[in-house]
């Protein structure tokens, strides 16, 4: 039997069928998790090298994420797979499909709006307090009013309930139209 | 098999410093949990927590790889003595109070901003790369526990009180913050560490506002505490180590 080197493109299309442990509803690609895919010579074998950025520091799925992405490999006949987890640049909600999006939504979940604040460097930190002078609480409590959507009546007139929720990556939101709360994904 | 600080290695140091501060700083916050005021700042606590953590795996992580000794983050963690942790006095203080613990929160979050946000420049790649990532996270954490200064500053009678006296206590421990060393000053010099005395005027400017809006008043700087940095501890951090600690020591051998 002869066995061939599988393509790139035929293993992002394995990769995008690995699910995010904690929101299977979209998977690793749709999250912009994997950043590149490319064969490489290691001596005497060819090894598979993906690279991988994670989302949040201290992300618990992070470690399942990349055990499930060596066993796909593995099981589709990639002998040698190699992880490269990139920390630069950042992983950043924009690189998010919109069909990730999409699927997010429809799972219940708003999803990000794209990250209109500007780079970490030029956060300015006294816009924060002035802004609690002025009664300026968006941008008190976060980069940005994150206009969300309800994902199950599609009302913008939502509140924040807390900026932070079951995960890190996510907020506790409630729709004040059908009173139903939801979880949005922060743009980061 | 004792461990100790190989020579006297400023990179080694730095990083320990940077991921000292992370953990001691999330085992604080973790003890707040399903103990928090309220639901949500149960959850707010414990997600910093988390994000602290990853921070510390990151720095002790590139920590173990600088000293080549085969220590990884969990080594360093879990089977370093109190007098070799490098964390800043500050984190390690006790939780108190909901108000202490936003003091100690808020006055630690302005400052680690700063530094994440000038480490992002550093000549060192992978410095430059964690204190990037975790600035965006820090940020969240700076309007947070600004966001309750003032709840808890502008607040009732008994909050204000309780606030002012929080920051009052905290104060003399933000010294430390500002202090240069020998590892600091090597490291500035090859465009690897940033000046913490360079970090004095911004932090100072915006703890100072949100003091005033939060109707609280900025303590005098007097005598300030310090040691931290060069392992010399406050009795607090025995106590968080030996709980923090004792269930890999048990089973030193044990990979998770």
């Amino acid at each position: 039997m002869v066995t061939r080197e599988a393509d790139v493109a035929e293993i992002w299309e394995w990769l995008g069928e690995i699910p995010d442990p904690e929101i299977p509803a979209i998977s690793i690609l749709d999250l912009g998790i994997v950043r590149g895919v490319a064969w490489s010579d290691e001596g005497a074998v060819r090894a598979l090298r993906v690279a991988v950025t994670p989302t949040y520091s201290g992300c618990p799925a992070i470690a399942a994420i990349e055990r499930d992405i060596v066993r796909t490999l593995h099981a589709r006949g990639v002998e040698h797979v190699r992880l490269d987890v990139r920390l630069a640049p950042p992983w950043t909600t924009d690189w998010m499909t919109a069909a990730g999006r999409e699927k997010l939504r429809r799972y219940g979940i708003s999803p990000p709006r794209p990250r209109a604040i500007a780079e970490p460097g030029t956060i300015d930190l006294l816009d924060v307090a002035q802004a609690a002078t002025h009664c300026h609480p968006e941008l008190v409590e976060g980069p940005l009013p994150e206009n969300a959507a309800c994902p199950r009546c599609g009302s913008s007139a939502v509140e924040v309930l807390s900026r932070f929720g079951s995960t890190p990556c996510k907020a506790l939101y409630r729709c004040t139209t059908c009173r139903e709360p939801f979880d949005h994904f922060k743009a980061h | 098999m004792p461990y100790h600080l190989v020579g006297d290695d400023a990179l080694f140091a730095y990083a320990l410093r940077l991921g000292d501060n992370a953990l001691v700083l999330a085992q604080r916050l973790g003890e707040w949990a399903g103990h928090g005021p309220i639901l949500e700042e149960d959850l707010a606590l414990t997600n910093v927590a988390l994000d602290l953590v990853g921070h510390a795996r990151l720095w002790l992580g590139y920590a173990g790889e600088v000293e080549r000794q085969g220590r990884d983050a969990d080594r360093l963690a879990y089977f370093r003595d109190q007098h070799e942790y490098r964390n800043v006095l500050l984190v390690e203080r006790p939780n108190g109070n909901y108000a202490d613990t936003t003091a100690r929160q808020f006055l630690f979050d302005v400052w680690h901003l700063h530094v994440l946000q000038a480490l992002g420049a550093s000549r060192d790649e992978r410095i430059a790369a964690i204190a990037s990532k975790a600035a965006r996270e820090v940020a969240y954490h700076v309007r947070r526990s600004g966001d309750w200064v003032l709840r808890l500053g502008d607040g009732t009678e008994t909050s204000h009180a309780r606030m002012q006296a929080a920051i009052d206590d905290a104060w003399p421990y933000t010294g430390e913050l500002f202090a240069a060393d020998a590892i600091d000053d090597e490291l500035l010099e090859a465009g690897i560490a940033c000046d913490p005395r360079s970090l004095y005027v911004p932090w100072n400017e915006h703890v100072s506002r949100v003091l005033t809006d939060a109707t609280l008043v900025r303590p005098e700087d007097g005598w300030m505490h310090s040691g931290g940095k060069t392992g010399k501890h406050s009795e607090a951090l025995g106590y968080l180590l030996a709980e923090m600690q004792s269930v890999a020591r048990t089973v030193p051998a044990l990979r998770w």
